[in-house]
């Protein structure tokens, strides 16, 4: 039997990854693939809830979030492009004009 | 009964005059000055309306009005106008003269581009002045009072292009903000004492009855600090310095207001508030003494002045000395007398000299004028009446007043007689060398391409002021001033000696000037005391040491302490203080996207942890 700990587990695993993956990439792509996985991981966590719970507004939720999500990755999509043509790279790193 | 009409607006069509002239009418020459002459015209109108009123309203002479202006816990500011035979008399004159010179500057003034602000000012004056006369109590006529020091500022340095005469206006202003902080202390001791049971008061109708139950030194403190705004305000002695530096202004200016209203408001409230200073003998005989010693002092200084306006401003000093002294004698009518006529005939003489400054293309020194009674008749004569009527030789106006005063020294203070006789001759011997230098003998080249005699609009106000010059002394202006005092029969000896050392005065000037040396024998003549003199007793030498040592080194000193200790350590202290921390705290500002959402992150992490621990 497959307890609601283990889907909570498996969020918070996910989750982290993802965290580690925003912090720790170069690359614009991988960072916004690494936040499609922090959208996920919660997710997994509201449906969790909400199957375990029977109450259906984590599922509701989701529906909202999947949406929302698919906007954000045609925006950053959109952000990285733009970003390719007008400084010809995709490194996070090295657009670093707004510091000090 | 007065209407209230009338005293109201009297008061208040100046101000619209001058409110007009600012806002719509400072294009146009023509216009400006009509609407000026007309607001001081209703004035006159007004005032000649209530003048049979106050003088056959026997027992309702005084006519009171007022309503309230400031209401602040525990005290009331009144607005209100108090006419009594005083005020009406006062108000004639400024009104009166006023018309005549307004009506003199369209001429005088008609080449000035400026001349719509001239008359705007001239208006303002005009309303502050009559709102000194008619003002009911004290904090109203100060601040009218103040008002008129900014109207006299602000025409000294009309010409503001002019250096001398942009300094000459910060020099009575000054002088006179000095002299009106002690007027102002006097004012709050007098209404801090003035509550003996019925609440305090500024009005003076309600401040008489109080003055009795005072104590005798404070009323002397009181009496003395008020007598401060006068010495500022009709500068005397030893705060004179302002009103020969004010000639700068333009000459009608001069005859208005140095010469025959404003410098003459101190006089007129020495009278107003007498009864604060009738029971100090000791504010009295200051108030003497210092009339007396302006009085000589500057008829001294006129010998050796050599500008013609100049030299009437020291005259007008000097009987402003003469006014104060009869004050300080315990004889508010013989001062307001002697006001009244001197008002006439300075104003006279100023308008007169201004006609020939017009005609000279602005040449002021009298030595390089000759023989303008030939060539401008009707100013030569004018001016010989002004003059006549100063030196007081019968019957014109100046002997009565000046009679007057010095019979009332004569019969209190010997010594005050005979300065004021002394006085007296030396006028008559300043005024005639003025005269037989500028004005006798035969025309010259000095005189350039010829004087001509100046447009009707400037002379026919010469011509009133000339008329009234002479029979002022018939008007029988004091008993109409204080209709309960008996008139005292004219002292004969003091009419006879006071005569005798005018025409002396003008025998002698007659001998040394009348055959018209090309320079000033008198400098050889007194050697030594000329310098003296022409230091102008080193009054200003002494007030500018003072300025520039004294209280300019104090002044660096508090510079210094405040550069160092406040702007230092203060505020460029803060601004380090914000500076250095910004400097540290930006460094957080990586630029790098990546650090900014491990910072994110681990803030979340912080807060959950948190969150989790409560």
């Amino acid at each position: 039997m497959i307890g609601l700990g283990s889907y909570l587990l498996l969020s918070g695993i996910i989750f982290a990854i993802g965290i580690a993956g925003v912090v720790t990439s170069r690359n614009a792509l991988k960072i916004l693939l690494s936040l499609e996985l922090l959208l996920a991981a919660s997710n997994l966590s509201f449906v969790a809830f909400s199957r375990f719970n029977g109450d259906y507004t984590g599922q509701l939720i989701v529906f909202f979030v999947i949406l929302v999500a698919a906007a954000e990755v045609a925006i950053g999509l959109a952000i990285i492009v733009l970003m390719y043509r007008h400084f010809s790279t995709i490194q996070a790193d090295e657009l670093k004009d707004l510091k000090w | 009964m007065v209407t209230p009409l009338l005293a109201w607006t009297t008061l208040f069509a100046p101000l619209a005059a001058c409110i007009l002239i600012t806002l719509f009418f400072l294009r146009s020459k023509n216009l400006s000055s009509l609407i000026a002459i007309a607001g001081i015209m209703t004035s006159l109108a007004c005032c000649i309306g209530m003048f049979p009123q106050v003088i056959h309203g026997y027992n309702t002479v005084d006519f009171q009005q007022s309503t309230t202006w400031l209401t602040v816990p525990g005290l009331i500011i009144p607005f209100g106008v108090w006419i009594n035979p005083l005020s009406i008399m006062m108000l004639l004159i400024v009104t009166g003269v006023g018309s005549a010179i307004f009506i003199y500057s369209r001429g005088y003034m008609a080449e000035d581009p400026s001349m719509p602000r001239f008359f705007a000012f001239l208006s303002l004056f005009a309303f502050s002045m009559i709102g000194i006369v008619v003002a009911n109590n004290l904090i109203q006529l100060f601040i009218f009072w103040e008002l008129v020091g900014l109207s006299s500022y602000l025409l000294i340095g009309f010409w503001y292009q002019k250096p001398s005469a942009a300094d000459a206006g910060v020099k009575a202003f000054v002088v006179n903000r000095l002299a009106d902080f002690g007027f102002l202390c006097g004012i709050l001791l007098l209404w801090s004492v003035s509550d003996i049971g019925h609440g305090r008061s500024f009005v003076f109708t309600d401040l008489m009855p109080v003055i009795a139950h005072l104590d005798p030194a404070i009323l002397t403190a009181v009496g003395l600090l008020i007598f401060c705004g006068v010495v500022g305000k009709s500068a005397q002695v030893p705060l004179h310095v302002w009103l020969a530096d004010a000639m700068e202004g333009p000459t009608p200016v001069s005859a208005l207001i140095h010469a025959a209203t404003m410098v003459a408001a101190g006089v007129y409230l020495l009278a107003r508030t007498f009864f604060i200073f009738e029971p100090s003998a000791t504010a009295l005989s200051v108030i003497a003494y210092i009339g007396g010693i302006t009085a000589l002092m500057a008829a001294t200084l006129a010998i050796a002045e050599n500008d013609i306006k100049r030299i009437l401003a020291y005259s007008t000093l000097s009987q402003l000395g003469y006014m104060v002294m009869a004050l300080g004698l315990a004889g508010p009518m013989q001062g307001m007398y002697h006001l009244t006529t001197h008002a006439f005939f300075k104003a006279l003489l100023f308008l007169a000299a201004g006609s020939v400054i017009y005609a000279l293309h602005h040449e002021q020194n009298i030595w390089k004028m000759q023989g303008l009674l030939k060539q401008m008749p009707v100013t030569g004569i004018t001016f010989l009446i002004g003059t006549l009527a100063l030196c007081g030789i019968f019957p014109l106006s100046g002997f009565w007043s000046k009679d007057e005063i010095l019979a009332l020294a004569s019969a209190h203070n010997p010594l005050l007689y005979w300065i004021g006789t002394f006085t007296s001759s030396l006028t008559a011997f300043y005024m005639g060398r003025l005269f037989w230098t500028a004005f006798w003998g035969k025309p010259n080249a000095h005189n350039g391409h010829g004087a001509h005699e100046s447009p009707a609009v400037m002379t026919i106000p010469l011509i009133v002021l000339a008329i009234l010059s002479a029979i002022g002394g018939f008007l029988n202006i004091p008993h109409f001033l204080f209709p309960k005092e008996a008139a005292e029969p004219l002292n004969i000896s003091v009419a006879l000696i006071s005569s005798a050392a005018a025409v002396l005065g003008l025998s002698i000037s007659y001998v040394i000037y009348s055959k018209r040396p090309s320079a000033d024998p008198l400098e050889a003549k007194l050697g030594a005391f000329y310098c003296v003199l022409k230091d102008k007793y080193y009054f200003d030498i002494v007030y500018g040491w003072y300025v520039d040592h004294l209280q300019q080194g104090f002044a660096r000193l508090l510079a210094w302490l405040e550069e160092t200790f406040i702007v230092r350590f203060g505020v460029h202290g803060v601004t380090a203080v914000a500076k250095a921390s910004g400097d540290i705290i930006r460094h957080l500002q990586t630029g790098v996207v990546q650090f900014y959402a491990l910072v994110f992150a681990l803030g979340a992490a912080v807060l959950f942890l948190a969150a989790i621990k409560l």
